[in-house]
């Protein structure tokens, strides 16, 4: 694994980054937990329905990439999508009303929460097939460079979709024709209930690009220093047209697979474990504290962030359905 | 011992083809493996090789002959010892080959009509125009599959293409479905407008979840954002001889799905003028062709922008006594049975739907109100089939006008057997459209 640069900067006193940017990631970061939780606490209560798919511990891996996007790239990714879109600037307003169903939501409410898009911000889903999101986001990188602009797709899966066959398809033809895309393996060590190790043949997920000629990396996807710092590099690669790269991201989710999963398939212990040594926030708080921001600062984002996600939470609930003609719209263009 | 080396099937399809060129003389030694002649047919250029040791005795056809049926005679094999001509005169005097037979014939029963500003083209000539205009006109347009570009496309539909358009345009995949159909949903998401050519539709079962979950779902739930403009297109139904795996309709897969158009052209005029609409249509469409129709000509419009509306059906013959609802190539066997039925009393209408989804059933309905009969005619299975969907569509909007319960003509709810007589039984023929049409008319 690639050296943990924030357990190296923590022993280091003279740390120092890009403040408003280590600002702006630790807010991005905030944001996206507080709405996961704001959407677990609303699943419970009835309010969304259907599957809904949190990615509390994981904030540091999207977060981290977001950082070294430009404008016009583009970003897929699976079912737990809600960070993505928020990394991505979605507005958090119409995210939580997709996911009570409203007409407001990103998708009229349509989609829910395993499918929401906004071309306008590149974020093209939100897919509810495990992987089917892989050649998707190949085919968007197809077209930056058919367009011949210097933009890549960002295309995230799970550990779990890395064992299905269209992966490998993808890496196979993204290669041959050396497509601007960068894999992000998400590895949270489950696949629903299944362990990596009980599902997945082989040391790691990303050695298996080698066979396709892609170069990859495995990151602390906790340190989203590190996340960054690796992103930058994958970035660069693909803009300068060398072909595709794989980032595989050590994670983890501390809730279950779904709202539904009681997650009996690991400890409490191992969680718990995990929130006290790696949390990505608190890692990054750390940081913060080191160039000298104090509690109080943070605090203040806290509170900020709070009203953001209650102001979402509001609206969501307030939005009306969608109207019932909305049932036969958009089915086709024309 | 004198063997005849026989004209070669290449391909399952192949009825004759063009004695390009002799790679031997007469008299020469030749052994098993070695390459003796170049036959084109209208795939392919491929080369012959011998399947015995001998002697050329004698080349009975010419080189540059065209339309040397499958299994005639085009030279002879003698023992290495014996001599050439002198041996086998008995046998070279016969005439295997008249000079009529040689010449090039339509693969149609009936002269076609050029029509005004037309020319009379192969359906395969007519998708290739299609494509190939489409890419002149926007640079978005670019097609990729299977040995769509160097090989000039499997069936030879795609050929020129990379000629005139380069490797920027026409792609070559591996032979991943899945993997190269969700790459082409992906280049549409991004505004690109790919034709997506299968080598034949039972593959694409393998891209079904892309094709269903992705390109056509997505605008729905995206609340109209993410539409997908692609064209997934190939041959579809039976071929001949390649058993079940290789022998599907899937006309009534597609068609069941909202969110996808289904097409599927009869004519080159249809087969031109379908493809250009399913191209410039910004929503995913199901172009479903027939192997067995590449090859046959008809009068199709010259004019670039000549588009076959998708959503609507033609009425190719009228008739007053009873409707027959067909598309691809059940429409030329429609028309066959309609000539038949004529002699028999019985003057047919034939609907060519080419449009599955949406389904004009305006025209239907209307012909149904005039004949107050109906039939349906298709390839694909019984169970859920087109045939079913038309049929519930006429008792829905024409229950009163029907005069006899609406008749099915489909395929035998079988798989494809690979047997030739099985094969023939299992398709739906001439006569079964004939008998149908007489029973709903109770002439039987």
């Amino acid at each position: 694994m690639k050296k943990n640069i924030s357990s190296l900067v923590k022993n280091n006193s003279k740390f120092n980054y890009d403040l408003d940017l280590l600002k702006d990631m630790y807010k991005k970061m905030l944001l996206i937990r507080r709405f996961e939780e704001k959407a677990g606490q609303l699943y419970g209560m009835g309010k969304i329905g259907g599957f809904c798919h949190l990615y509390i511990g994981q904030e540091a891996v999207v977060v981290g990439i977001q950082s070294a996007q430009i404008d016009g790239d583009s970003i897929v990714t699976s079912y737990r999508d809600h960070g993505h879109m928020i990394a991505c600037d979605m507005d958090p307003k119409g995210v939580m009303a997709e996911l009570t169903g409203r007409e407001d939501g990103y998708s009229k409410g349509k989609g829910g929460s395993m499918h929401m898009f906004s071309r306008e911000k590149g974020f093209f889903g939100g897919h509810g097939i495990v992987a089917a999101q892989v050649p998707i986001g190949a085919g968007l990188a197809f077209a930056h460079k058919y367009n011949g602009n210097k933009n890549v797709c960002i295309t995230y899966f799970g550990d779990g979709a890395a064992n299905q066959g269209q992966v490998y398809e993808s890496y196979n033809i993204a290669s041959l024709w050396q497509l601007p895309v960068i894999f992000v393996i998400e590895n949270n060590k489950y696949g629903m209930g299944t362990s990596v190790n009980r599902s997945s043949a082989g040391d790691n997920l990303s050695d298996r690009g080698k066979a396709y000629g892609i170069k990859s990396e495995i990151v602390d996807g906790m340190d989203i220093i590190a996340v960054r710092e690796a992103a930058i590099k994958a970035i660069e690669y693909c803009r300068l047209g060398k072909g595709p790269y794989i980032l595989e991201m050590k994670t983890y989710r501390y809730r279950g697979h779904s709202m539904s999963d009681p997650a009996k398939y690991r400890t409490r212990d191992e969680v718990e474990q995990i929130r006290k040594t790696s949390d990505p926030i608190e890692n990054i708080k750390v940081l913060l504290n080191k160039m000298g921001v104090v509690d109080k600062v943070l605090k203040d984002i806290d509170v900020e962030i709070k009203s953001i996600i209650a102001d979402a939470a509001r609206f969501a609930q307030d939005s009306p359905e969608p109207s019932p003609s909305e049932l036969y719209t958009d089915i086709t263009i024309n | 011992m004198t063997i005849e080396i026989l004209m070669p099937a290449l391909s399952p399809t192949m009825e004759e083809g063009t004695l390009a060129k002799w790679l031997v003389n007469e008299g020469d030694s030749i052994s098993s493996g070695d390459l003796i002649a170049e036959i084109e047919t209208d795939k392919a250029t491929m080369e012959v090789e011998a399947v015995d040791d001998g002697k050329i005795g004698q080349l009975l056809v010419p080189a540059g002959t065209e339309g040397v049926k499958v299994n005639t005679p085009i030279a002879l094999l003698i023992d290495s010892n014996e001599l050439p001509h002198t041996s086998i005169k008995t046998i070279a005097d016969k005439p295997y080959l008249e000079k009529e037979k040689i010449t090039t014939e339509l693969k149609i029963d009936k002269p076609v009509t050029l029509e005004p500003n037309s020319s009379i083209i192969t359906v395969r000539e007519a998708l290739r125009n299609a494509m190939a205009e489409e890419m002149r006109s926007d640079k978005k347009v670019f097609v990729m599959g299977e040995e769509v570009a160097e090989y000039q496309g499997a069936y030879k539909v795609t050929q020129g293409l990379l000629d005139e358009f380069g490797n920027k345009r026409v792609y070559d995949t591996p032979i991943t479905e899945h993997g190269f159909a969700g790459i082409g949903i992906g280049a549409a998401f991004g505004n690109l407008k790919p034709i997506v050519e299968f080598m034949t539709f039972n593959f694409a079962m393998q891209a079904m979840d892309q094709i269903i979950n992705s390109a056509a779902k997505t605008l729905y739930m995206s609340g109209g954002q993410m539409g997908c403009p692609i064209v997934f297109r190939g041959p579809n139904g039976a071929a001949s001889r390649v058993a079940a795996q290789h022998s599907q309709c899937y006309a009534s897969w597609y068609s069941h799905c909202p969110g996808l158009k289904v097409v599927s052209p009869w004519s080159s005029k249809d087969a031109k003028g379908l493809l250009k609409s399913a191209i410039r249509d910004p929503d995913p469409v199901i172009f479903l062709e027939n192997e067995v129709m590449y090859g046959q000509s008809f009068s199709c419009p010259d004019d670039d922008d000549f588009l076959v509306p998708i959503g609507q059906a033609n009425i190719e013959k009228e008739g007053s006594d009873v409707t027959i609802i067909a598309f691809s190539i059940m429409v030329g066997k429609s028309l066959e049975a309609a000539d038949i039925l004529n002699e028999k009393g019985i003057k047919a209408e034939v609907i060519n739907l080419r449009s599955l989804r949406p389904l004009d059933i305006e025209t239907i309905i209307n012909s149904v109100k005039k004949t107050n009969r109906a039939v349906t005619c298709e390839e694909g299975f019984p169970f859920a089939g087109i045939g079913a969907e038309i049929s519930a569509a006429i008792n829905e909007n024409a229950f009163d006008w029907l005069d006899a319960p609406v008749k099915r003509v489909t395929g035998k709810d079988v798989p494809m057997p690979y047997a030739a007589n099985l094969e023939k039984l299992a398709l739906p023929q001439v006569d079964d459209i004939v008998n149908a049409c007489s029973e709903v008319c109770y002439k039987s």
